[in-house]
Parts: structure tokens; C-alpha cells; sequence
């Protein structure tokens, strides 16, 4: 039999194995990706696959050649930072209202919001394409940042709405007996007390945005397009294409992965806070 | 520097006409041949220093998406596009092109092949001028065979094929008998599968538009090819399209494959295949017929109707797709790198030297007819597809049907009698025959 302290030191190590398993999983193809972009395309499509060859940056070399990086990484930068700036300005004062002035229609205009996000984009291509052509915003980043507004409002109004439910009203009515109107009441007590909150909602946002490659690919051509559609331009019909395309993909996710590194405390903090009622 | 000069004279003629600079914005696919393009349009833009190029490299299936809607809704976001065979016709009859008229004396349209001409034309219209084009053929192992003491004759049967496969499958090294597509697609193994049917005697539709599957010619070619593949092929076949056998056969894992002539460059390129000195090159299989045993596709250039510029457009395309650009091509990239297929002045004796697939692209493409496609009559054009704005639907559906077969999950003569009823029930819901 095992005694209390072993159990519990076998019981962290399972804990740690598992977990080490599942991230492990989940970081594989990221890996192989990186992996793939360093390798000629004859070695890309080896089977069996290899793990071991001799590396080379010429996929690297070839993109720089072929299309300017850096344009696509900047409208890229431009959308999603928009699209989530602008996002925030909606879902603040949305999320707010909600979770500090409930009616009885709250629950259900919640639920209706969320149901928006079930209907599958290319539903509503054609008159997306043909309202932004009306108003003559094709492959313009302004019609993008608009999308994505729109698309991830529903998101961040719900997690700002999660956050701001677990913030004791008593604060809030303190702040209005010292005199706070409602802006001094937002901006002074309330979104420094959500910052992990807003923050990670904010990071998700970024996230989806940069990743978007549905309205990106249809909305955009030489001008607007960001990094998905780089990604997308890589793919051959008639040719080999894995290692050059692994090493878009790599320069396409390196900002956001680095962004979110850089953040990570902020992100997990935001994520789990509010998990515990 | 005779072509610089030349185009140097075009340029002042441009320039008289075109005052204002004008964007274009080109719509192609990451295909190797255009992205050569691509580079070499900074001599276009040099000498026409009045018209800008944008472009818009896209995935084959999303390019074919992005232009619909664009054409459909009128967006007039592209100025050049690059569309297949397929398009170019269907496009073309529903006015969704500009018609290829007055080109100039020196663009020389009677130098292009009259298939491919044909091809991409409505009753006499020109829609597109083609950019490259390419028929199929056999790639087969010279050394594999010789070890083998085997011979591969210039026009192959399939049931030849299919000996030469048995004898040169030993999947326990790793060397499989033939490579074929099997990936499903209208576009995949339709392409391929048609093409076996064809040059059995079958035929898509009889002049009534009613599907022949159940049919002893389909039921043949389906067994043989299922057949053959199966038995013969690399593991998980069902999965491959061009890409794949085009990788498997470049790390020297198949002794044949029935494909693209375009792969003739690739196979042969020693940066990218390790049996690029090794490769034989034979007619496309044939079997009770050689008539539709050959596919023929072009990727072409074309303008939208509704570009708004579109004599900017004209003098872009009718360059890419010109003997000047082929020259220019040979000057810097080398004379086997020249767009195969689309003209008889390609196929000089310095591309024939240095390109040895060359003579059976040659051959295999003044043979094809897409207006003739099988050994009996048949109500519509195309040799490996069927140009009917259904098709693209019906053949990926057909595919999914054949790729089940190799895969085992459904016998031969059940999926026949699926595909039959399934292309059956959309005909109809379609309104043939019209």
C-alpha cells in the first residue's frame, strides 16, 4: 500500500504526465510546421517522415522574393488592432448596461446575440460583397475592421458581461455617492478593477481577428489583404508546395504567437478569473 | 535586346494612346509557370510604364470562388484573370468575358493550337487566350523497366499498363506499380477516370443527356481502374491527387504515372526529383479506343466584362500569352521553361532538345478534341470533364463515389448504380435534356 505522501507525490507526477501529454499534442503540428518550413520540398513530402535532414532557409528566401511580407503583416496589424479598438468601444458599454441595469429582456437579447454567430458566413456573402461594393470599401481595410467588429461582438460583449457580473455593485454605488457620473463611474472604478478581464478579452479578439480568413479572402485582393490571404496564395494546383507554405504559415502566426507570449500572464489571469463564483 | 527594342516601339504606341497610369489587377494561382510570370512582368511594366500590375496570387478552389462572386455581383475587382478551360467557355456564353476580338497582326492567334483555341471559345468567340496548356501522358522508370526487361512501347494499352504494374510492384521496397490520382475532385480523379473510360468506349452521357454508368463500358473501366490501383498502387491511393503522385514519383516511389504533361517539367527538374534522369515518356494509355484517351486543359487569361480597364488589360494579356513573352522566357530562364502547349512556335528544335517530354505534349495535344471526346456520339464538349455548368457539382460527387470504391467501402457495381442514380436525379432536376 502506498502511504498518503506517496499517493499524492504519484498523483502530481500522473497531473504533470497528462498534462505534459496534451501539450505536447497540442504544440505538435505547430511544430512540425516551423519544422517543414526548413526543409527542401522533396524532404517536406518524405515518407517516412523525417525528422532529422539537413536544413535550409531557401522557402524563407523565396517569399521575401516573391511577395512583400511586411505589407501583408501590417494591413494584417492594422485590421485586427481596429477591429478589436473598435469592438471594445461597443462591447464596454454593452456589457455594462447589461450587467449593471438587467431588464427582464437581458437573457434573451444575450442568446440572441450569441445566435447571430450560428449562421455560416457564407450565407450572407453575397450581400456583404455587395453592400461593400456600394459603398465602394472593396479590398479596403475599412470593411474589414468593420466585419470583425461585427463578428466578434457577440464574444466580447458576453466575456466583458462575465466579468463585469462578478464585480460587487456596492463599489459602483459607493463611486455614485461620492458623486461619479457614469463615465467618471466606467473609466475610473470600473475598467481598472476588470483590466485582467478586458485584457484577455481583448487578446481573444486580437486572436480571432488575425486568424480570420473567411471575409479576408473574400473581401480583399491586392490592397487590404492581410496574412491569410498570403497563407492562402502559397497553395499550388499544380506543384509541390508543403515546405513553402509551412514557412508562410510560420511568419504568418510568429507575431500573434509572440504577442501572446509576451501577454500570457494577462491571458490566463483574465481567462480564469471569474471562473470561481 | 531585339525583343527589348521591340517592345520598347509597342511601349510608344501604348504610351500615345494611354496618358493616364491605370492599375490592373491580375487574379492567378500559385502555379510555377505563373509565378514565373509574375517576375517577368517588371519588363511589361518597364515598358509600359503607363500601366501598373497588382496582383492577386489565390488558391485554384477560392480563386474560382472570389471571381464568381465578383463577376456575379459586378464587383469588378479584377482586371486579368486566370481561369481554366471549363470557365473560359461557360463564362464566356453567359457574357461574364470580354471577348478576345481585334487582336493585333503580331499577337499571330493562328500560331496558337486549334484544340486549345477551340477550347476556350463560344460559336467562333474567343473568351480567353490560353497561358499554358497541357495534355496527359505516361511517366514511366526507364531504369525500373530495364532491370525488369521490360519495354514500354510509345502508345501503351492499359491493359499493358496493367501487366507492367504487376511485375514492378514490390511495396516491401517501397516501389509501387503505378501512381494514379484517386483524391476526389471533378478536377482529381475524374479527370484521370474519364479519360480511362473514354479510351474504353464509354461515355458521360448518350445524346439523350441520360448517364451510361450502368453500362458495359463504364462497368469495365471502373473495375479495371479500381482494379489496378488497388492492387498495384502505393497504400491510402484514394488520397492522392496530382501533388501527391507528383511527390511520390519524384522521391522514386512509383514506376509509372498516368498524369498532367506539365509534371514532364517537374520530373525532370533534379532540384526537385531524385529520378529526374530516369523518366521515360509515353502516350496517355489507351484501350478499345484512342479517341478521349488524352484529357486536354489550359489555364488562360481573360478579361472580365466588367473591368474598367480593359484595353490596359488587353495589352497585358495579349503580351503574357505572346511569342515575345515564350522568347523572353527563353532568355532568361532557359528554352524548356517556356509555357508549354498553347503554341506550334514553341516547339522549336531548341525546346524539343532541351525538353524531352516535348514530342508527346506535342503529339497528345494536336490529337485531343474536346468536340469529339468518344468512340460514340456525344451531346456536349470536353474530352475529361463535360462543359455543362453542372458538372463541377456531378463529377465531385462521381469522384466521391470512386474514391469510395478504391477505398473498399462500396462494391464496384453498387457505386455504378449509385453514380447513375445520383447523375441521374440531378440531370433532371436540371432540365436535361434542354
Amino acid at each position: 500500500m502506498l502511504t498518503l505522501k506517496q499517493s499524492r507525490r504519484l498523483n502530481t507526477l500522473l497531473v504533470g504526465g497528462v498534462s505534459w501529454i496534451v501539450a505536447l499534442l497540442l504544440f505538435f503540428p505547430i511544430f512540425w510546421m516551423v519544422l517543414t518550413s526548413f526543409k527542401t520540398e522533396i524532404d517536406a513530402f518524405a515518407t517516412p517522415p523525417q525528422l532529422f535532414f539537413t536544413p535550409t532557409l531557401e522557402n524563407y528566401l523565396h517569399i521575401q522574393d516573391r511577395s512583400g511580407y511586411f505589407r501583408f503583416a501590417w494591413n494584417s496589424v492594422v485590421i485586427s488592432f481596429g477591429a478589436t479598438a473598435l469592438g471594445m468601444l461597443f462591447a464596454i458599454p454593452a456589457a455594462y448596461s447589461m450587467a449593471f441595469f438587467e431588464t427582464k429582456r437581458t437573457k434573451g437579447t444575450l442568446l440572441w446575440m450569441l445566435s447571430t454567430k450560428m449562421l455560416p458566413p457564407v450565407g450572407v456573402l453575397v450581400p456583404i460583397y455587395l453592400l461593400a461594393k456600394q459603398f465602394g470599401l472593396l479590398d479596403t481595410r475599412t470593411v474589414l475592421v468593420i466585419i470583425y467588429t461585427l463578428i466578434n461582438l457577440p464574444i466580447m460583449v458576453w466575456m466583458i458581461y462575465t466579468y463585469f457580473r462578478d464585480i460587487p455593485r456596492d463599489i459602483l454605488e459607493a463611486a455614485r455617492m461620492d458623486g461619479a457620473t457614469t463615465l467618471q463611474e466606467m473609466v475610473k472604478v470600473l475598467l481598472p478593477i476588470s483590466k485582467g478581464g478586458l485584457a484577455s478579452t481583448m487578446l481573444l479578439s486580437l486572436i480571432l481577428c488575425w486568424n480570420e480568413a473567411f471575409w479576408s479572402l473574400n473581401l480583399t485582393s491586392a490592397n487590404a489583404a492581410p496574412l491569410t490571404a498570403l497563407i492562402a496564395s502559397y497553395s499550388s494546383p499544380e506543384g509541390l508546395f508543403w515546405a513553402k507554405l509551412s514557412a508562410v504559415s510560420t511568419l504568418a502566426c510568429a507575431p500573434i504567437l509572440i504577442f501572446g507570449w509576451i501577454s500570457q500572464k494577462q491571458l490566463v489571469r483574465g481567462l480564469s478569473f471569474g471562473a470561481v463564483k | 535586346m531585339k525583343i527589348a527594342k521591340a517592345l520598347l516601339g509597342t511601349t510608344c504606341l501604348a504610351l500615345a494612346c494611354h496618358a493616364q497610369a491605370e492599375t490592373l489587377t491580375i487574379a492567378t494561382v500559385n502555379n510555377a509557370d505563373m509565378i514565373r510570370m509574375q517576375r517577368l512582368s517588371e519588363t511589361f511594366e518597364k515598358t509600359h510604364p503607363d500601366i501598373d500590375l497588382n496582383w492577386v496570387v489565390l488558391e485554384e478552389n477560392v480563386l474560382r470562388q472570389r471571381l464568381t462572386t465578383d463577376i456575379a455581383t459586378q464587383g469588378g475587382q479584377f482586371d486579368v484573370l486566370t481561369i481554366g478551360m471549363y470557365e473560359a467557355s461557360l463564362w464566356g456564353d453567359k457574357g461574364w468575358l470580354a471577348p478576345m476580338n481585334n487582336l493585333p497582326a503580331s499577337y499571330d492567334v493562328d500560331d496558337v493550337f486549334p484544340s486549345v483555341r477551340e477550347g476556350l471559345s463560344v460559336d467562333g468567340t474567343l473568351y480567353a487566350l490560353p497561358f499554358y496548356a497541357e495534355s496527359s501522358m505516361t511517366y514511366y522508370r526507364k531504369d525500373l523497366f530495364e532491370q525488369a526487361g521490360l519495354t514500354m512501347p510509345e502508345h501503351p494499352t492499359w491493359s499493358q499498363i496493367a501487366d507492367f504494374a504487376a511485375k514492378l510492384h514490390k511495396p516491401e521496397q517501397e516501389q509501387y506499380g503505378i501512381c494514379l490520382r484517386g483524391k476526389a475532385g471533378w478536377g482529381e480523379n475524374m479527370a484521370l477516370i474519364t479519360t480511362i473510360a473514354n479510351s474504353f468506349g464509354a461515355r458521360w452521357f448518350d445524346e439523350q443527356w441520360q448517364p451510361e454508368f450502368t453500362g458495359p463500358e463504364w462497368t469495365k473501366a471502373a473495375n479495371f481502374y479500381v482494379d489496378l490501383l488497388g492492387k498495384y498502387g502505393p497504400p491510402g491511393a484514394s488520397s492522392n491527387g496530382f501533388n501527391e503522385n507528383l511527390a511520390l514519383f519524384n522521391s522514386g516511389k512509383c514506376a509509372m504515372w498516368v498524369d498532367a504533361t506539365v509534371a514532364g517539367s517537374f520530373v525532370t527538374d533534379a532540384s526537385q526529383s531524385k529520378v529526374a534522369d530516369k523518366v521515360g515518356f509515353a502516350f496517355a494509355p489507351h484501350e478499345a479506343t484512342e479517341k478521349g484517351s488524352a484529357w486536354l486543359y489550359s489555364w488562360a487569361l481573360a478579361i472580365p466584362a466588367t473591368s474598367n480597364n480593359k484595353d490596359a488589360a488587353m495589352e497585358f494579356v495579349t503580351w503574357a500569352t505572346s511569342k515575345d513573352y515564350a522568347n523572353l522566357v527563353a532568355e532568361t530562364d532557359g528554352v524548356a521553361n517556356v509555357p508549354p502547349g498553347t503554341r506550334q512556335s514553341t516547339y522549336s528544335e531548341a525546346y524539343m532538345k532541351a525538353a524531352p517530354f516535348a514530342q508527346v505534349t506535342l503529339e497528345s495535344l494536336k490529337q485531343a478534341d474536346p468536340a469529339d471526346p468518344s468512340a460514340k456520339p456525344v451531346p456536349y464538349v470536353g474530352i475529361q470533364l463535360v462543359t455543362i455548368p453542372e458538372f463541377q457539382a456531378i463529377g465531385t460527387q462521381v469522384g466521391k463515389m470512386f474514391s469510395a470504391a478504391l477505398t473498399g467501402q462500396m462494391p464496384v457495381e453498387q457505386m455504378l448504380n449509385a453514380a447513375q442514380q445520383s447523375v441521374q436525379r440531378d440531370m433532371k432536376r436540371a432540365g436535361y435534356p434542354k
